[in-house]
């Protein structure tokens, strides 16, 4: 096991940029690296969706512990909390020589501080940006190749994918005409903002209008691990049945968006519509819904419709960032 | 949903605090975990008592404070605790958005020497 952040993780996890290409380490998904592909220029901080007037640090290296003073507003546009304190810490005694040491963080700090760094580095590029989650199956990735056709000509997408091996995916989705990075997790279930540091270095982002990150297929554990996005997408399939949102209502509670896919094998399946949506409604009302099939298109013009008008919110929110 | 892990996270936090105090032993942790966090507090118990081994907080007492969801009716302007994964207001029978607390995984204070 790690003893740093104490992850059971063996094995690498790899970027993959191109066919090939591919840049090994031993990873544990911590913020350790100093020799980035990101620009330097970038603006840490600047561009954050929350209120003005964050004094956030700028003179941070990568890969160094910060102190994260500021108390957050929880102003995102995503539907998850962090609900954490950030530790100032302080003590007092026991009369027993036993000292109590008040700490408050989120064990996820570590995450969610690297998740808001990533947050505020897209925003200044003026990047909308999805972590899209589903169960193994649901069609994540054929849903993204048709969005990413259906917008040629109208955004830049660039998708980050996650599996545990293959690049398939990415090179599926370049074939749709995205900019693609695989990341190849080993045995890691789950996608995290580190991860999603490193391989968004590869991508052109300032070429790109809307960044996609497909996660890892799993309906549990990338619930709680933000990744810096502006919006989390949940996907279920008609496939999978209408009670799925009853049973995986961690995550569902986090969506803000919900996407039925393979819509067009509904009937054939015997797929309740109505009781599906009215369970992901009771239990995500946060959520707007898109009914969708990927292969013969339907419904996908309103999701269309949907990712240009967050886009153009994203943009008038850096607007008042002064860079 | 990775409380072995978790555990390590928070471990690896609890030993950098108990250092900087120059502690010797970790007595007690007191964690607070949401209702709606999606962790489960019994695992975390396991978890905890693998992960301490050979740890200056080896035998430690862990404390698990379940904190249950307070949603926020914007109706009718005031908290309410949820009963069901629906978030129904009591009152109005409107679907809250608003949770105010319930989701978080926290490490709390320690307890050193």
């Amino acid at each position: 096991m790690c003893k740093d952040c104490g992850c059971s993780k063996v094995g690498e996890i790899g970027i993959h940029s191109h066919a090939g290409a591919k840049e090994h380490e031993h990873e544990h998904g911590h913020a350790h690296e100093h020799g980035h592909a990101h620009g330097h220029g970038h603006a840490h901080g600047h561009g954050h969706a929350h209120e003005q007037g964050h004094a956030h640090e700028h003179g941070h290296a990568h890969g160094h512990e910060h102190e994260h003073e500021q108390g957050h507003e929880q102003g995102h546009e995503h539907g998850h909390e962090h609900g954490h304190e950030h530790g100032h810490h302080h003590h007092h005694s026991n009369g027993n020589g036993r000292k109590m040491v008040e700490i408050g963080l989120s064990i996820l700090d570590k995450n969610d501080r690297l998740a808001e760094r990533n947050r505020g580095y897209f925003m200044a590029k003026g990047l909308l940006v999805l972590n899209v989650v589903s169960s193994p199956g649901s069609g994540k990735t054929a849903f993204l190749e048709r969005t990413v056709k259906n917008s040629a000509n109208r955004l830049k997408i660039g998708v980050i994918v996650g599996d545990l091996e293959t690049e398939n995916d990415a090179v599926r989705l370049r074939g749709a005409g995205a900019q693609a990075v695989q990341i190849t997790t080993g045995t890691v279930c789950h996608l995290e903002a580190e991860m999603v540091a490193r391989a968004a270095g590869k991508l052109p982002l300032d070429e790109l209008d809307v960044l996609v990150i497909e996660n890892v297929g799993n309906l549990v554990c990338p619930a709680a691990y933000d990744l810096g996005e502006n919006l989390r997408v949940v996907l279920l399939s008609v496939t999978e049945g209408e009670d799925k949102p009853l049973k995986y209502t961690t995550m569902f509670k986090t969506a803000d968006a919900v996407i039925v896919s393979k819509i067009d094998i509904a009937e054939v399946v015997g797929f309740d519509r109505e009781k599906a949506l009215s369970n992901i409604r009771r239990v995500a009302p946060q959520a707007t819904i898109f009914e969708v099939s990927a292969r013969t298109g339907a419904g996908m013009e309103n999701w269309q419709r949907y990712l240009q008008e967050k886009l153009s919110e994203i943009n008038q929110q850096s607007s008042f960032v002064s860079i | 949903m990775h409380e072995v892990s978790l555990m390590s996270s928070t471990l690896g936090i609890a030993l950098e605090y108990a250092s900087r105090q120059g502690a010797q032993k970790i007595h007690r942790l007191k964690m607070r975990v949401g209702e709606q966090s999606g962790v489960v507090p019994e695992a975390l118990e396991f978890a905890f008592d693998v992960v301490t081994q050979g740890t200056i907080a080896e035998g430690a007492n862990l404390e698990v404070e379940k904190i249950p969801v307070i949603c926020y009716c914007l109706n009718c302007k005031q908290e309410f605790q949820p009963d069901t994964l629906f978030y129904e207001c009591p009152e109005c029978h409107e679907l809250s958005t608003e949770v105010r607390c319930g989701r978080e995984i926290e490490l709390t204070s320690l307890e050193v020497s």
